[in-house]
Formats: structure tokens, sequence, C-alpha cells
């Protein structure tokens, strides 16, 4: 017998499975179940963009595109982000990806060499800190705080840095704390970044998801924009995740070597995806302005529940997430979650899913109908008298 | 206002308290909005969506062209009125180009529903002519589609 498992890379047997199949097992097995454990846009890809995609098929356009993909589409990008964003770019420093995920993987392999270090915020997503180690580079969490609304502070970023230092990551809007960053915050950061060779990795996927004020990517502040990748896609903005596109935007320079990663591992992304992609972006502003209101509705109906219930939680000004204070139970937030979902049959995640610093939170996706919305609330308050009386 | 409007339209049985809390106002005053919108007939009742084909009621929907002759001053509305009054009626709109009236009427059947026609609609004073279509399906009423579609499958677990 071969011992398959001694002969694999040992990058790769070091990365964690994630924990949180066993909920999505248990799910499985309930009925009337309710999940907002998924981060995933709850709306299907408004129609234009489908039809878009279809009628590219109907043509026969069912080719490889270009390795940096559709002209077109690159041209849209930088379009769009003018537009929506005010940040410039033009179409050589552009290429489209098969998804957020492709961008921030090759921003990560196009820059480390062994032992370089990379800063990630956490609670974040969690798809960071594998790829760093799968680049054979070095990962370096910092704790953001609540009392801080979890936004990264200059003093945490200074405390990081060492000389190996090679990326920082910025994920705002956060998945799973729903924090911003504002044009403060990134103006201290860029002044602690000064004068050093850091580059910054901006993942911003959710930055048409904000509530109550715009977005501001670290393009927008001119010491940070020479040193930045933006990563962005569609999946969240249009309700396309399963379209599999995004983009990396930066210095021409770093894209021209950037792109033989996606050229060797991708060739070229979706092509079907591509022509949906350039609707989306011509004719989609309508459909962001429609489903954020509707997201910002039923964040607030969460918020107000929540609080209602008696749990701490920090108003969220972006993405689709909430993420409460569920410390005061005597139970670890695994705990919570497990016992949650087996007694009243609601899933949401713990905080520890998204890293350190996720101990005592629990993760809330509002992409769910209000039904669903309510339902949980109800849930929620019965399990949380029942753990009241019981203290 | 339109806020709150929007939401009733969208799902009329959202209660005061949810659409404070989705709206940021305070319960009291959606109250006050939606009793002020029902006096002044911005709120003109709460329906349900039904769709029929799925029970084992009989039930027929035609959709009428009706052309009337020239009218001037309040003509249309009281030609109009003569029309909906009739419980058969669930829509009638005044309309631009080649016809004047679209009338939409439900029946248990094609035959009581072409009676109506004959017997009821067609004879009101200033009406010329109709043209009957049978509605054969309902694909989509009030913004909701009535087909069902399929939930994909396998669907990733985390994100
Ligand atoms: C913060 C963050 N970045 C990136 C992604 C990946 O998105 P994509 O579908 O574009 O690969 C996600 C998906 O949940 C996310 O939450």
């Amino acid at each position: 017998m071969m011992d398959y498992e001694k002969l694999m890379s040992e990058n790769v047997r070091s990365l964690q499975p994630s924990g949180i199949r066993k909920f999505f097992d248990i799910l499985d097995t309930m009925k009337d179940a309710i999940s907002l454990g998924i981060g995933e846009p709850d709306f299907v890809t408004p129609w234009h963009i489908r039809e878009a995609g279809v009628y590219s098929l109907e043509q026969g356009f069912t080719k490889y595109t270009s390795n940096a993909g559709l002209i077109r589409l690159r041209g849209a990008v930088t379009d769009y982000l003018k537009r929506r964003f005010d940040i410039d770019y033009d179409s050589s420093q552009v290429f489209i990806t098969v998804g957020g995920s492709e961008a921030i993987d090759v921003c990560i392999r196009a820059m480390l060499n062994p032992g370089d270090e990379v800063i990630i915020p956490v609670p974040s997503f969690v798809c960071y800190g594998p790829l760093v180690t799968m680049a054979n580079g070095v990962p370096v969490y910092v704790e953001t705080k609540a009392e801080n609304e979890f936004r990264l502070t200059a003093q945490e970023v200074r405390d990081a840095i060492t000389p190996r230092t090679k990326l920082l990551v910025l994920p705002y809007p956060n998945n799973p704390t729903g924090a911003i960053m504002e044009r403060d915050d990134l103006e201290a950061i860029a002044e602690v970044l000064r004068g050093t060779d850091i580059m910054v990795l901006s993942d911003e996927i959710y930055a048409e998801l904000t509530y109550g004020q715009r977005h501001v990517s670290p393009c927008n502040i001119p010491e940070l924009y020479e040193r930045t990748l933006l990563v962005n896609g569609f999946s969240k903005a249009y309700a396309m995740t399963g379209w599999r596109l995004g983009y990396v935007c930066g210095p021409a320079p770093i894209l021209k070597q950037m792109l033989k990663i996606h050229q060797y591992g991708i060739m070229s992304a979706p092509t079907t995806s591509q022509y949906a992609a350039i609707e989306a972006l011509r004719g989609g502003d309508g459909d962001i302005e429609t489903m954020r209101e509707s997201y910002d509705r039923r964040r607030k109906l969460l918020l107000k529940g929540l609080r209602d219930l008696g749990l701490s939680c920090f108003e969220p000004r972006g993405a689709f997430y909430m993420f409460p204070k569920i410390d005061g139970f005597g139970l670890t937030s695994d705990e919570f979650c497990t016992r949650f979902l087996q007694e009243e049959r609601v899933a949401i995640i713990p905080g520890t899913a998204f890293g350190s610093g996720g101990e005592g939170y629990t993760r809330i996706c509002y992409a769910s109908s209000v039904e669903n919305i309510e339902t949980a609330l109800e849930r929620l308050g019965g399990f949380l008298d029942h753990l009241r009386e019981k203290r | 206002m339109n806020e709150i409007l929007k939401l009733l339209e969208e799902d009329s049985r959202y209660t005061p308290a949810q659409i404070a809390a989705m709206t940021g106002k305070d319960e009291q005053y959606v109250r006050d909005t939606v009793k002020r919108c029902e006096e002044e007939h911005i709120i003109n009742g709460y329906t349900t969506l039904v769709d029929w084909d799925r029970t084992s009621e009989e039930a027929v929907t035609a959709f009428i062209e009706v052309k009337i002759t020239p009218q001037r001053d309040d003509g249309y509305d009281r030609i109009a009125r003569r029309i909906y009054q009739y419980d058969e009626v669930e829509s009638l709109y005044l309309m631009s180009g080649s016809f004047d009236f679209s009338v939409i009427v439900t029946g248990k059947s094609l035959r009581e529903v072409s009676r109506f026609v004959a017997e009821k609609l067609a004879p009101i004073e200033g009406v010329i002519s109709t043209a009957t279509h049978f509605i054969m399906k309902r694909y989509k009423d009030k913004h909701r589609a009535f087909l069902v579609e399929p939930e994909q499958e396998e669907r990733t677990l985390f994100v």
C-alpha cells in the first residue's frame, strides 16, 4: 500500500479542513431548518445579465478569450471603477480572473518569496492564510477589536510589520464582521507604510454593499494607490457567485508578471461569464441599488432583533453579515452554534471559523428572506431564554 | 411614505413593527402613515395572489379589448363605471392605441365569460365592439412568477 499522505506536499497537509462542514452535515438531516450560514446573495442574477450570457452562447462564443480577458470587458471594468469609485486604471492594468478567489491567489503567489510575511487582519474570510502558506509565505494574523468596530488600526499594522513583511491584506468591507474602513483609517495606514516596500492587497468584493456611506478604496488614497493590488468581482454586487468571475487591478509591471500565473494555471476566465459581465457593468447599476436597499432593510431588521434580544452587536456598515457577541452564556462559539442548530434548527457560523479573535462571536448572514430572519430571531430568543434560565 | 408603500406592495403581511425595523422609522409613524394612506385611497386594499390552476377550482380569465364611441369630459369614466361595477370584472384600464378599454374578466367557464361579454358588456351604451382573448396560462402577476423554478443542487457549504 502506498502511503499517499506521506507523498503529499507538507504545505497542503498543514492546511486545516473547514470546521464548518459538521454544521451543514447536521443541517442536511433536519426538516424545517433555516440556514443563515452561507455568505451568498439570495438573489438570482438579474435576467438581463443572464440573457447576455445566453445570447453569447447563441452566437457561438464558446472559445477561449485572450488570457487577460475580453478587451471590452476590461474597458467596462475600468469605466466602472472610475464611475462608481473614482479609481483610475487603464486596461493594461486589469485582468479578468476566475472569481475574486483566483485574483487573491495570483496576487499572493506573484508577490511572495519563501518566508515572506503577509499581514492578515482577522476575523476575516478564510482564504488568505492558506493561500499564503501554499505560496511558502508566512501569514501574520492581526486581531481586530470590537471596540474599534473591527477596523484595522495604524498601530496594529505598525506592531505587525517586520523586515520580512511583503503584503498587507485589507479585506474591507469585511466578511464576517461587516466592518468598513473609512478615509481616515486608510490615511493612517498609508502613513505607517510610507517609505516601506509593503504592498496592499485590497479585497473589495463587497465594495458595492455599504450602508450609509460610499466605500473608500485604498486606491482613493494617493499614497496607497501605487502600492495597491485591487481585487474585486461580480459575485456579491451582481449576485453572480456561480459565474466565477472577478478581476485584479494594479501597477502594470506587476500585472504583467502576474498574468503568467493566470495564463499557465487558468488560460482564460469563462467566456460566457465574461459576456454576461459586460452587460452587468454597463447596465447593472440599478440592480446593485435594488439589492443593496433590500439587504439594508434586512440589516436593520436583524440588528434591531438581536439588540431586542439583549445581544450586543456592533452595527455593521458593509457586506451582508452581522457579528453579535454571544460570550455571556458559558459556551464557546462552537458550542453555542452547535447547540443552537441542534435545539432550534438554525445554522449560524461560530466566529472562530474566521480566525482568532472570533471566539465569543457568531456570524449571521442576512442575505436571506425576511421570513427566515424573523423565524431565526424567534428561535434565538427561545434559545437565549433557555440558556439564561440555566445560569 | 413611498418606502413603506413599496414594502407593503412586496408583502402586505409585513407588520408595522417589521416595517419600522426595516426602515428605521418608529412603529407609530408606520401605523399613522398606513392609516393615512388607507384614508386617502393611496392604499386600496390588501389581497392574496392565488394560482387557482393549482386548485380544483374551475376558473377562467379573459382579457377583453373594448372599443367605444368617442367621448368627451367624463364620458370615459361613466362608461367605465358601468363596466367595473360587475363583480365579474377583475381589472379595468383605459388604454391608448387601437382600442379604449382593457377589461379583465373572470368566471367559472368559457361559457360563463362569453355570456357575460355578450349579455352584459357588449350591450352597454357606447360600446362599439369587443374582442375576447382567453388567458391560457398565468406566468406572472404583480411581479410574482407563478412557475416554481427548480432549486440549484449541490451548492457550496462555506463562504
Ligand atoms: C471577503 C471575500 N473575498 C472573496 C470572496 C470570493 O469571491 P469570488 O466568488 O469572487 O471568488 C468571498 C466570498 O465569500 C469573500 O467573502
